[in-house]
């Protein structure tokens, strides 16, 4: 049965408040999960606060103050710090969503940040998305080809390359996936929105030759049926896609090479 | 614990090439049971609290029966398609299985004995 309760030993406890810094009028609550998995404890949710005066506006810009300058050991993803890598996905104020393209005007009161949902965690708010990377892998996310390689480069007229618009942005960070209630319930079989999205990447590129292979390996009642269009996906993707209207594209294609 | 690669778990036991079927049938079904529930809401909500020989002579025409017939038949097949996701979204291992198995002669069953019923009504 699926299970609606938390394990014992991943019911999260009130932390430590960190002191508010010295001189500040300007201040921001945070709320941090954070867990360690060395010291046995339950997680726990820190209290931090930040002097708004003197910190960057995007939630991103926060945690580096607060690992810059409160406390050290709180542990997170980060790279680009503008939206193109996905290593600081995270779950602010309840949404999946990347910490440095989020305001922090767009956030109501405190600030909470927890990891990534339902998915296990490293430490802190680093997810464990090794499942994920293999999911992606086992949609042969490269061209694949029966016709020997032309001299110069694979052809594709201007209209056929539009058609991976909308696609080719995901950055993979895992926000849709890991919004996803069936990819909660079912994410070992399910290959979730960000898979799926990338499979029609390949699938509807005009340039390669797998179509019915790849369409042959997504035919399953869980790798791809257990989309319900729930929607969750398109609502937080922090690039503005829609992974749900890939996958329901998938499922016409299905359709339409059987009848 | 298991020492499989990343990628043999994401494999598990492969494609089971089938689901298209079943996601088609769902929206077959969906759209006839569109057309067909107004059709029987007017029918059998136009006999509610009415004498028994008006309602026996109503079922007894050839088109209300064959509406009402319809509608279960094709709602009591949808609704078996539609718990059969539940199941396999919320159950897991045997109950999995069990909980098929129930649905199928829940839902077959009741259509049966509608239209047994209808029949008896109409007959």
């Amino acid at each position: 049965m699926v299970e609606l309760a938390l394990p014992k030993n991943s019911r999260i406890r009130t932390g430590k408040t960190w002191p508010k810094p010295e001189g500040a009028t300007n201040l921001r609550k945070f709320q941090i999960y954070r867990w360690n998995p060395d010291d046995g404890e339950n997680p726990r949710v820190d209290t931090y606060w930040v002097d708004m005066d003197t910190c960057g506006p995007m939630i991103l810009d926060a945690l580096i103050k607060i690992k810059n300058e409160i406390d050290p050991t709180l542990t997170f993803r980060r790279s680009c710090r503008e939206g193109i890598c996905g290593s600081c996905a995270m779950n602010i104020d309840g949404i999946n969503t990347l910490a440095c393209i989020y305001g922090m005007d767009e956030v109501k009161g405190d600030v909470k940040i927890y990891p990534l949902p339902h998915m296990p965690v490293v430490k802190d708010l680093i997810p464990d998305l090794t499942h994920f990377y293999a999911q992606h892998e086992s949609i042969m996310p490269w061209l694949e080809t029966k016709t020997s390689s032309p001299e110069h480069e694979w052809r594709q007229s201007v209209e056929d390359r539009e058609k991976l618009d909308g696609l080719y942005e995901c950055v993979m960070c895992a926000c849709c996936s890991t919004s996803c209630p069936s990819y909660w319930w079912n994410g070992d079989r399910y290959l979730g929105p960000a898979a799926l999205l990338h499979a029609y990447r390949w699938i509807i590129d005009s340039r390669d030759e797998a179509t019915g292979e790849r369409l042959d390996d997504l035919e399953d009642p869980f790798k791809l049926y257990r989309c319900h269009t729930i929607m969750n996906c398109a609502k937080t993707c922090p690039k503005g896609l829609n992974p749900a209207k890939a996958i329901s594209e998938i499922k016409k294609m299905m359709v339409e090479r059987r009848l | 614990m298991a020492y499989m690669t990343d990628r043999k778990r994401v494999t598990g036991l492969g494609s089971a090439k089938t689901g298209t079927e079943h996601h088609w049938t769902m929206t077959v079904t969906s759209v006839a049971l569109l057309i067909l529930t107004p059709f029987f809401l007017g029918i059998v909500g136009g006999l509610l609290g009415q004498p028994h020989a008006e309602v026996v002579a109503s079922l007894s025409r050839p088109i209300p029966a064959l509406i009402v017939a319809a509608y279960l038949v094709v709602g009591m097949h949808h609704m078996r398609l539609g718990m059969q996701v539940l199941i396999e979204d919320y159950i897991r291992g045997l109950g999995r299985k069990i909980g098929l198995i129930a649905t199928t002669i829940l839902c077959y069953g009741l259509a049966a004995g509608g239209v047994v019923a209808l029949a008896q009504i109409a007959l």
